[in-house]
């Protein structure tokens, strides 16, 4: 009875020791990752290691088989990678003061290298990216504290970017990473005295425009205006032309009429009072209608 | 064939379950038909418990109790491991199931790897493969364009290449072209597409000035982020297509938001200046053209009898003039005119109503 009962648990046992071991000989290394194994702490090789131009598929992903208990595996990530540094403030040659966050993109190319630089057997990555982060900061500083505010806002900051990807990228080997990007992801004026000079500045732009429109508007109105003067008096002086001396008595009769409000437009402003001479030419006949 | 008899045999252990215990005989009695999946429980139950109750039973009954314990013993015995190899038969066949089978939607692509080595993909529809330590799949949506909003939470500043500051939202559509890429090159692809968009965003703004970006501009700034974009996810081998980028807000910053009205308020006024510089102009030149035709048509007539034409107009004009006015004619020559000092008043103050009624009499007796 008992030899009965135990045997079930006899088969687990033994199938449990079976997967224990299997588990410990075999492991299976996935594309996204690569592996270093060590022999008693001793870096015996490198599975998977990431290779420039290869193809996926084609790589050294698969299952291998180590000495069980004896081999350790560690896993560094294949993958590329990012090292994000968030706010930190650069000074340009012109003093501008500027926020930035900036991100590098890596790949761990050597992996035996990046573990042994950091001394470390597990999120070797992680420990990568943390040593990265203080160099990009200081890389970052260093090249864009050498050009003007005004570069950074230009099409030469890729070249700024290029000059921080290049500084970095001495640095990254020793850790066994090799940099693919480095990129600005925000630049922005720091809250406070620039960030308010600067949108002062923007302000009174704004007031220059509006005053500049403005003017250019009346300028434009004047112009019209002064057309229409010179096309009025030239068609004036055609029709006129033709005989200034009939004019001069034309205009003078319409003007009469005009100023005594005889015309029939209005009341003129002031009444009116005329003392006329008999020798007035109005009133010779009326003077002389006896003779 | 012994399974099957050890099967028929279940009930006599469940029976003798039954008289063991008012809630155990329940459960059982309702477990009887759920039982081919709750077998694991009831099958460590089959090894345990009845060999304890056995023991019971030998213990309470005499005599011809050890027989009778004797016979359930082997039935207990086999069908306990027999409910062990079920149970772990259904937990592989389970795991099998689950595993070697795949439901590739539409939009998906299923990515295979055969021990952690890249080895296929997998079209829609239902799939097999070989379960899961040996093959693995990793579904993907390829189809589906998805949309990551800039920013995610509240207004976002950015420099222009002018040094100006504008408010700024946009959304980034993408989707998964390289489905091998995207889960094997890049880690967290997500995050980095959406590193990529701002960085690419501020990228193409630091070269365009505000009022392009805020005005007429946009177009061109999306067209050259979504260039931007593909060059550097590409750069990083990260199979993503990026559909478009749209920008959604592009805004002076709010604080200046009353001089940039000012500015259009300038601009409003200076055409309303132009507008009323244009009516001036065509009223003056239509005058013009008015009083010259009218000077033209008495002037043809004017031709035709030049001496008694002028002098009718003459004497029309007077005759309208001073029919109109106050008339003092001095008859002698000689004779100082003087002017009556109300009628002076009323010059001075016309409009007065108070100093209109005593000078009329005195315009009466002028008259």
């Amino acid at each position: 009875m008992g030899q009965l009962t135990r045997n079930p648990i006899a088969i687990g046992m033994l199938a449990l020791v079976l997967a224990i071991l299997a588990a410990a000989t075999f492991a299976i290394v996935p594309e996204t990752q690569q592996a270093v194994v060590l022999r008693l702490n001793n870096p015996v090789r490198l599975v998977n290691q990431w290779q420039p131009g290869q193809m996926i598929g084609n790589t050294g992903a698969g299952v291998i088989a180590r000495v069980p208990f004896i081999d350790k595996i560690v896993w560094v990530d294949k993958r590329v990678l990012d090292a994000d540094l968030d706010n930190t403030l650069v000074l340009s040659t012109d003093q501008l003061r500027l926020n930035v966050d900036a991100y590098a993109r890596f790949r761990i190319v050597d992996p035996l290298k990046a573990v042994t630089s950091t001394g470390s057997t597990s999120n070797t990555e992680e420990r990568v990216a943390d040593q990265l982060r203080p160099l990009l900061g200081t890389a970052l500083r260093n090249e864009l504290g050498k050009v003007p505010f005004a570069v950074l806002l230009s099409p030469e900051r890729g070249a700024v970017m290029d000059a921080i990807q290049n500084s970095l990228q001495g640095s990254a080997r020793q850790y066994g990473a090799e940099i693919v990007d480095v990129r600005i992801k925000h630049a922005d004026l720091p809250d406070g005295s620039p960030l308010d000079s600067a949108l002062q500045r923007m302000r009174t732009a704004r007031q220059q425009e509006a005053n500049t429109i403005r003017a250019q508007g009346q300028k434009q109105a004047q112009i019209v205006r002064a057309e229409a003067d010179a096309q009025a008096a030239r068609i004036y002086a055609e029709a006129f032309s033709k005989d200034a001396d009939f004019y001069d008595f034309y205009r003078a009769m319409q003007s009469y009429r005009h100023t005594f409000g005889a015309d029939g437009n209005q009341q003129p402003e002031g009444s009116t009072n005329i003392i006329m001479s008999p020798n007035n030419g109005y009133l010779r006949a009326f003077e002389g209608g006896g003779r | 064939m012994t399974i099957l008899r050890r099967w028929l045999r279940r009930p006599i252990i469940l029976a003798a379950d039954n008289n063991n215990g008012p809630w155990g005989g329940g459960g059982d009695d309702s477990a009887g038909p759920r039982n081919p999946w709750s077998v694991p429980p009831g099958g460590r139950r089959g090894a345990s418990k009845p060999t304890a109750l056995d023991e019971f039973l030998k213990k309470t009954r005499v005599g011809g109790g050890g027989g009778g314990g004797g016979r359930p013993q082997l039935p207990l015995g086999t069908s306990a491991r027999t409910l062990w190899l079920i149970g772990v038969g259904l937990l592989v066949a389970i795991w099998l199931l689950l595993t070697s089978i795949h439901q590739i939607g539409p939009q998906q692509r299923g990515v295979v790897t055969y021990f952690g080595k890249y080895s296929g993909m997998l079209e829609p529809g239902i799939r097999v493969t070989l379960p899961a330590p040996i093959v693995n799949v990793t579904k993907v949506d390829v189809e589906q364009v998805r949309t990551d909003e800039f920013p995610q939470d509240g207004g976002e500043t950015v420099l222009t290449g002018d040094q100006n500051i504008i408010d700024l939202a946009y959304t980034v559509r993408w989707r998964v072209s390289d489905p091998r890429n995207y889960v094997f090159e890049i880690k967290d692809p997500q995050e980095t597409v959406r590193a990529t968009a701002e960085s690419a965003m501020r990228a193409v703004l630091a070269t365009t000035r505000m009022n392009d970006a805020i005005g007429a501009g946009r177009g061109l700034i999306e067209a050259r982020v979504t260039q931007t974009m593909q060059q550097i996810l590409d750069s990083y081998q990260a199979g993503v297509r990026v559909q478009g980028v749209s920008i959604k807000q592009a805004s002076p910053p709010a604080a200046l938001v009353d001089d940039f009205n000012a500015v259009t308020a300038a601009q409003q006024e200076a055409v309303g200046n132009l507008n009323n510089a244009r009516s001036y102009s065509q009223q003056v030149i239509a005058r013009a053209q008015g009083e010259a035709s009218a000077f033209d048509q008495v002037y043809a007539q004017y031709r035709l009898a030049p001496e008694v034409t002028r002098r009718r107009m003459y004497y029309e004009t007077m005759e309208a003039v001073l029919a109109k006015t106050d008339k003092t004619i001095v008859e002698t020559p000689g004779v100082t005119p003087y002017l009556p000092l109300d009628r002076a008043r009323k010059l001075v103050e016309p409009t007065q109503g108070t100093s209109t009624a005593p000078a009329a009499p005195a315009q009466g007796g002028q008259r």
